[in-house]
């Protein structure tokens, strides 16, 4: 019995091949995605982790010096000797090669976590299995080895006599090497040549690697200067990218949610075309108990093959958005991150858990139908239809509580939490109350129709809209997220793209590599253009965080264009006194401060006398007059400038610097070249969530094709008067397109809005929760036109199939209606 | 391939592990030092070292008929690739139960320096590590710690005397015109035990081989060795349990070479007994895998009369092994040295005295009975 039950119900899918695909397809495109988004996460989280580990040594506890400076070298060795588990880490920052380089010394004998390491950077053959002891030496050197990301170990190598090797654990811009390679290089000593004046390398500060044993002389008896401290590095990466992850994560569940309206569509498709047979399979005998068992096993199967195909799907979808993610991680956030995919059995285990998990939500609704089913009952497709009425306005009724609760979570709170709560409850809220909000049109529309025909097909779409509310919600929530997301990067775009000007408003800017070299370029420019404007920038303590400190020379480029937040009145004047500083919006953001507070910028107390605006940049930064600047830094090298000249003499002086001074396009770039740059790397930085726009609006088109499949074949009964009164079905077939289109544009109308409360939530709280800065939103009408086309079509594409069948439906299944009631 | 590693071909994550876990460096950089204390051949030649039993790549070679200058020749010579201070005492607490330890200092030059114009800093190429154990009859503890040289975290003196790596130390307290390790304090610390006793030799130096060059193969590989045999010793041992008085003997070992193994020697068992007539014995068999076992001997007599034994004056043999550490071990062993009247059995205090470091090896006191009563230590290493 069980092994004919289970052939009999297979049979099904073996005569409804395509049915049994878009079940798997809805399936796996859901798995897919929601794998994609989570395999990118993980491996984002694990770069950050190792970059972690090797930088803070698995976020241990540290030791700094109590006024700031470093730790002496023989407090170190007396906490060492006292049987404390310390590990010295030097930090600094050097010029190397004419550029700005972070470098990190460590002792590989105290520090357990070290870089892993891919390839020499020059180019050379990979590096030969080595044993540890090999590794060790070559580490120490001299010469000694350097771990660079990918992007700084090519030009690093060629500036410095030691090995460096490519690692994608180390963050860009950043080297990490053995402590005494690292005080060499930030003393400007070449060590190479065993000379005796290497850098005295007294560490910045100790990483606690274990507890003190019990019984150990006390910190303050051995080293009184020193105090200990919470992990600081390493985190911070974690949390700015975390919302980053967070958008994704939020992404894939969308994603995944919207792939599960297909399961819903194929699963009741299945059922419903199913259930003569489960009545006949009863009637035989079959328990019903066994039925369910039977078809919950047949799902699970599905899960399991869909699930497979998913996770399969979802490495190829992740392996290529990676690089793109990777590329934002880096240029956005300054966080290290890997381009290549593992596979890691969290997001593989997780894929399989959200088919299962999936496929058992979509199901629910067929199986307790199925648990109710009599022996032998009529086909009442229309019941349930009928029933939803009041469901309906229930369901509004949740929803206009979800919308609410997200205007209080978008109103009362701030933050990434209160943000996402935001955006949950508006597109939750919104979906809710869509089917209600379609009804009350549809019943509008109905009572002013004229003519039989027009009523009619008011009232049947009114009676269809139940089943197809879950596709048309899903559309609806593609089309929201489409509208949000695009206003918000058009809105960012259009912002970046002003700010762009007036941050390079200079036509030339130039790397002269080394001080010597810019000292000889500058006096040849000084007659040639009207200024050079010098660009410094260097570490700094912002209220004793990390941040930048950049020098402004006192000159109109800045006075006229530098993207001053508020009124510019007088702060020019008193920034060339000295009399304050300019700060960056995400430190006004993050700190609270504005204008006329005082802050403390390398220990020292400054006034704030404006807030500038700062994209791109995850650090705080302020900026002071370059004349405090170099009084300040005096021992930092002004190696790049920026050239203001009359545009038409762009061409000619570019081609003179790359003659006379061999400047390659790296260290010389004009105004245009570097927006190029710049909007390359923002376009980049969105491509993810364009590409993932595209998929959820994909699927949700095919979650409206497989429930107006479902939808047709219920609907025969009602269709079948109609025939009969005398309508062609040609005529049949065209009023069914004209109804997914009404409903499409419908679904459309409502998206709208939505989708702009979307793009308000992501400008106003989410944005300024995770980037620090708050843009000013614009609407792209052309942009709803075009999805709204878009979501005609979809619906049109996924109701022509449905139509052209009942246009060609045989008279005899229609005539067949009057004939069975089966 | 572990849970989280990328799915890469092994190579590149194989090297990523190399480099991640730099425990594992320091598995190799024991190597180093280990291949004096006797790592296989095949395992040094599969880590790389297989040319440096040839290449001394400007290391200083011991020379046969040294003429040692105290206390100068107590500290390091950094122009020889590796050295050590090296202690094992047998003890007894006052309720007679019967303990042993060991304090291991190992130096490992990445290059030679002159004597006198050592570097000092971070670019100091001397790493140093150390090793110490305590053994009861029914436990065993082991511990090691790394330093870098050149900032005063590890290193020793000659005068006054002092060796210390971390906190751990051997520190002299010699009266003016004795010998400077005539009275060391020793001291060292691992989880779970720690130790301070205070040692007195009671005899004078003694020179291993002929006239402390210690010849190790019959190729002519060799090393500069000298032991004090003769201390006496008290102190406190620091155990899970509270602290236990001991009293008992000690023998401290130094040696200094830049090439001491043949490739083909896999690993030696070494002893140093205390016989009860008062006579010291030293014996180590070194194993070679492409032919006989190379055994010298030093001995002491009751007189105070030193002897170098040359190979083949003192036989060993295996007498039982244990399983320890899922290896066979020769645990027990039978000695003798016909000339001298010495027919001996060792059997080890604590079979599992297994020290279970980046580099294995099995170390631990023994008792001795036969026509000799005593005690020492056993180390036997290469057993991988």
């Amino acid at each position: 019995m069980w092994r004919a039950a289970a052939g009999a119900l297979a049979s099904h899918w073996r005569r409804h091949p395509g049915q049994a695909a878009t079940l798997l397809l809805g399936l796996a495109l859901a798995t897919a995605l929601w794998t994609g988004v989570q395999a990118i996460n993980s491996e984002a989280r694990a770069s950050y982790d190792r970059a972690a580990q090797v930088v803070s040594q698995e976020n241990r506890p540290v030791l700094r010096a109590r006024d700031g400076g470093p730790v002496p070298l023989a407090d170190y060795v007396a906490l060492r000797r006292a049987g404390w588990a310390v590990a010295p880490v030097l930090e600094g920052r050097a010029t190397i090669g004419g550029r700005g380089v972070s470098l990190i010394g460590l002792d590989p004998l105290s520090a357990p976590v070290l870089p892993a390491a891919t390839e020499p950077a020059d180019g050379a053959d990979p590096l030969p299995e080595e044993d540890g002891a090999t590794a060790l030496a070559a580490f120490i050197g001299p010469p000694g080895r350097l771990f660079a990301a990918p992007g700084t170990a090519g030009w690093l190598s060629d500036a410095v006599p030691q090995q460096v090797l490519i690692s994608e654990d180390v963050a860009p811009g950043t080297a990490i090497g053995d402590i005494g390679t690292v005080a060499d290089l930030l003393a400007g000593v070449d060590d190479t040549r065993d000379s005796d004046a290497g850098g005295r390398g007294d560490p910045s500060r100790l990483v606690l690697i274990e507890d003190p044993p019990p019984g150990a002389t006390p910190l303050s008896a051995l080293a009184p200067g020193l105090v200990r401290g919470e992990p600081e590095a390493g985190a911070g990466i974690g949390g700015l990218t975390g919302s980053f992850h967070l958008n994704l994560t939020a992404f894939g569940l969308l994603s995944f949610t919207v792939g599960l309206f297909i399961v819903h569509g194929a699963v009741g498709l299945a059922f419903e075309q199913r259930r003569g047979m489960f009545r006949t399979l009863r009637a035989l005998g079959l328990t019903r108990r066994a039925l369910a068992l039977l078809l919950a096993a047949e799902l699970a199967l599905a899960a399991t093959l869909a699930g497979a195909a998913g996770v399969a799907l979802g490495y190829v979808i992740a392996a290529a958005l990676l690089p793109d993610v990777a590329a934002t991680l880096r240029g956005l956030y300054g966080a290290p991150a890997s381009g290549a995919l593992a596979l890691r059995p969290g997001w593989i285990a997780a894929g399989f858990a959200m088919a299962w998990l999936g496929t058992a939500l979509a199901s629910t609704q067929a199986l307790w139908r199925l648990a109710r089913l009599p022996v032998l009952s009529g086909a009442q497709p229309r019941a349930w239809a009928l029933a939803s009425g009041t469901a309906q306005a229930r369901q509004a009724l949740a929803g206009l509580g979800a919308l609410t609760l997200a205007g209080i979570a978008a109103a009362a709170g701030d933050g990434l939490i209160a943000g996402f709560a935001a955006l949950g409850g508006l597109l939750l809220g919104a979906a809710l109350v869509l089917p209600w909000l379609l009804a009350q049109g549809l019943a509008a529309a109905q009572s002013r129709a004229q003519g039989p025909l027009a009523e009619w097909f008011w009232a049947d779409t009114r009676q269809q809209l139940p089943g197809l509310s879950l596709a048309l919600m899903a559309l609806m929530l593609a089309l929201a997220a489409n509208i949000g997301v695009s206003t918000m990067v058009g809105s960012f775009r259009a912002t970046f793209t002003g700010w762009l000007d007036q941050r390079l408003a200079a036509e030339i800017y130039l790397d002269a590599g080394t001080e010597a070299r810019a000292q000889q370029i500058a006096a040849w420019l000084d007659p040639r253009v009207n200024a050079i404007l010098p660009q410094v920038w260097t570490e700094a303590r912002l209220d004793g965080r990390p941040a930048q400190l950049r020098g402004l020379a006192d000159h109109a480029t800045y006075r006229e264009t530098w993207p001053l937040l508020g009124s510019r009145a007088g702060v020019w004047d008193a920034l060339a006194r000295g009399e304050g500083i300019l700060v960056n919006e995400q430190f006004a953001l993050r700190s609270g401060t504005g204008p006329g507070d005082t802050v403390t910028l390398d220990g020292r107390a400054a006034r704030v006398l404006a807030v500038y605006s700062d994209y791109g940049n995850p650090l705080a930064e302020a900026a002071v007059s370059l004349d405090a600047f170099t009084a300040a830094h005096p021992d930092l090298p002004v190696t790049r400038f920026a050239l203001r000249l009359p545009p038409a003499e762009v061409p000619a002086l570019m081609e003179a610097l790359r003659d006379l001074f061999g400047l390659g396009s790296d260290a010389l770039r004009d105004q245009a070249a570097l927006k190029a740059l710049s909007l390359a790397i923002f376009e980049r930085t969105f491509a993810v969530t364009g590409a993932l726009n595209v998929l959820t609006l994909g699927v949700a088109a095919l979650a409206m094709l497989t429930s107006l499949l479902t939808l047709a074949a219920q609907r025969l009964p009602q269709v079948a008067p109609i025939w009969a009164a005398g309508l062609p079905r040609a005529r049949l077939g065209h009023m069914e397109l004209a109804r997914a289109a009404l409903l499409a544009l419908g679904t459309a109308a409502a998206a709208i809005p939505v989708g702009l409360a979307l793009a308000w939530v992501l400008l106003a709280v989410v944005n300024v929760a995770a980037f620090g800065w708050r843009l000013p939103m614009q609407v792209f009408p052309a942009d709803w036109l075009r999805l709204t086309a878009l979501a005609l079509a979809a619906a049109l594409a996924a109701s022509a199939l449905p139509a052209r069948r009942l246009s060609r439906r045989p008279p005899a299944d229609l005539l067949k209606v009057f004939a069975s009631d089966r | 391939m572990t849970a989280d590693r990328p799915f890469r071909p092994d190579p590149v994550s194989a090297r990523h592990r190399l480099y991640r876990r730099f425990g594992l460096a320091l598995a190799g950089l024991t190597c180093c030092a280990a291949l004096a204390v006797g790592v296989p051949a095949p395992y040094a030649a599969a880590q790389g070292f297989a040319g440096m039993g040839s290449d001394a790549d400007g290391f200083t070679l011991p020379q046969p008929d040294p003429a040692f200058e105290f206390p100068h020749d107590h500290g390091p010579h950094p122009d020889f690739r590796i050295e050590w201070w090296y202690v094992t005492a047998n003890l007894t607490g006052a309720d007679g139960a019967e303990y042993g330890i060991q304090w291991t200092l190992f130096r490992s030059a990445l290059r030679p320096e002159a004597p006198g114009s050592e570097r000092g800093g971070w670019r100091a190429p001397q790493i140093w590590f150390g090793h110490a154990g305590l053994t009861a009859a029914d436990r065993h503890f082991a511990a090691q710690t790394f330093a870098r040289g050149g900032i005063g975290q590890a290193g020793a003196t000659a005068d006054p005397f002092a060796a210390w790596i971390n906190n751990w130390a051997m520190t002299g307290r010699a009266a003016p015109g004795d010998d400077a390790l005539d009275r060391i304090d020793l001291t060292a610390r691992g989880d779970g035990f720690g130790y301070e006793l205070a040692l007195t030799a009671g005899g004078p130096l003694m020179l291993q081989g002929r006239g402390g060059y210690s010849v190790k193969s019959p190729r002519g590989q060799a090393s500069y060795y000298y032991s004090q045999p003769h201390y006496s010793v008290s102190g406190t041992l620091d155990l899970p349990d509270g602290p236990v008085a001991v009293t008992g003997q000690a023998w401290l070992d130094r040696e200094w070479s830049s090439q001491p193994l043949a490739d083909s020697q896999t690993g030696w068992d070494w002893f140093s007994l205390h016989l009860s007539d008062g006579s010291k014995l030293m014996v180590y068999r070194l194993r070679d895998a492409d032919g006989p076992d190379f055994i010298p001997a030093g001995h002491v007599g009751p007189s105070g009369a030193a002897r170098y034994l040359p190979d083949g004056a003192v036989e060993l043999t295996p007498l039982d092994t244990a399983r320890v550490a899922g290896r066979e071990i020769p645990v027990r062993w039978r000695v003798q040295w016909d000339e001298g009247g010495v027919d001996i059995v060792t059997e080890p205090l604590n079979a599992q005295a297994w020290m279970d470091l980046n580099v294995p090896y099995w170390e631990g006191p023994v008792r001795v009975h036969g026509s000799h009563q005593g005690r020492g230590y056993l180390e036997m290493t290469g057993y991988e």
